[in-house]
């Protein structure tokens, strides 16, 4: 059985995953888990979770760019100074000098 | 030397030269956890020889590194369990569980000392000692669990059973019985006990081996 392998590194901290660990059952991998991820004190506590439990979902299309979805979606500078172009207000605003 | 060095120096040689003996199989255990993880114990019972050493260097006005490689092979007083070469997957847990089980019994002993640093050190050693115990039971009811892991488990405590019972002093020993029956779930035999003070022929192989480095650069290798 394969067993993925989450470690917290402190108290409170989330945890994350570490690798995974091969072994014939859970005790098996509760003490290879212990040694390989908690060995030089890099772990406070582990989570070990058969890799069947794991629900893997992938795939998402985004054929339209629907940019505006993301955090990260468009610049905000470049539409600021179109904005700007169209009001006639270039020349004011803070930084223009610069440019 | 008082009894509190002779003991501290048994325990410690046991250490010494079972972490020696299970570093035999880094690199080619069964497979890569058990590697990482049979070596991690290995490493464990070196730093307890070390601990135990330095005790018992404060007494003898000498180091541990003195105690550990610059005496002659006769004068180790680890159990003979301990000196045999590495052997084969079910012998070296055979042997890992009976020394795991014997050495809980003797640290239960020692915690209930009157001298506060045998107690102290027995209780830290013992803290960590009980993963090592999780680990050889665990592969003994696996082994016991199929016909053949029983075959060869079973012949293999059954060859090293005096050896096991040479671990402990003779009051302690029907305890280890108990203890050793209970698990494997069957009786052991009546045999008489193989006990510390001899030493087997592979002793001095392994500590022309250990003592090698040391020997070779007496003031001390630098790395």
């Amino acid at each position: 059985m394969i067993f993925e392998v989450f470690r917290q590194e402190r108290k409170g901290q989330p945890f994350q995953h570490a690798g995974s660990v091969g072994a014939p059952d859970e005790r098996f991998a509760e003490i290879y888990a212990r040694e390989q991820y908690g060995r030089r004190q890099e772990s406070v506590a582990l989570w070990l979770v058969p890799r069947e439990a794991v629900s893997e979902i992938a795939g998402f299309p985004d054929e339209f760019e629907l940019k505006y979805r993301r955090v990260d979606g468009y610049s905000i500078k470049a539409r600021l100074r179109e904005a700007r172009e169209r009001a006639g207000t270039l020349e004011l605003a803070p930084g223009a000098s610069d440019e | 030397m008082s009894d509190r060095t002779d003991l501290l120096l048994s325990i410690a040689d046991d250490e010494l030269f079972l972490g020696w003996r299970n570093s035999e199989w880094t690199g080619i255990a069964p497979f890569l956890e058990e590697d990482v993880a049979f070596s991690s114990i290995a490493q464990n019972e070196i730093g307890h020889a070390r601990a135990l050493y330095e005790l018992a260097a404060r007494e003898l006005g000498t180091t541990a590194d003195e105690l550990a490689f610059d005496r002659r092979p006769d004068e180790y007083r680890c159990a003979p369990l301990v000196q045999l070469r590495r052997l084969e997957w079910a012998r070296t847990i055979a042997r890992h569980w009976l020394y795991e089980t014997a050495d809980e019994i003797r640290l239960e002993a020692l915690k209930e000392s009157d001298d506060p640093e045998i107690a102290g050190i027995a209780a830290k050693i013992d803290r960590e000692e009980a993963y090592h115990r999780m680990h050889a039971r665990m592969w003994v009811d696996r082994l016991l669990s199929a016909e053949d892991g029983r075959a060869r488990l079973n012949d293999a405590v059954d060859e090293l059973w005096p050896y096991a019972l040479g671990v402990l002093d003779a009051e302690l020993r029907p305890e280890l019985r108990r203890r050793a029956e209970e698990q494997l779930g069957r009786s052991l035999p009546d045999v008489e006990p193989i006990s510390r003070g001899v030493h087997e022929a592979e002793l001095a192989e392994l500590w022309d081996e250990m003592t090698m480095v040391r020997r070779s650069a007496p003031a001390g290798a630098q790395w």
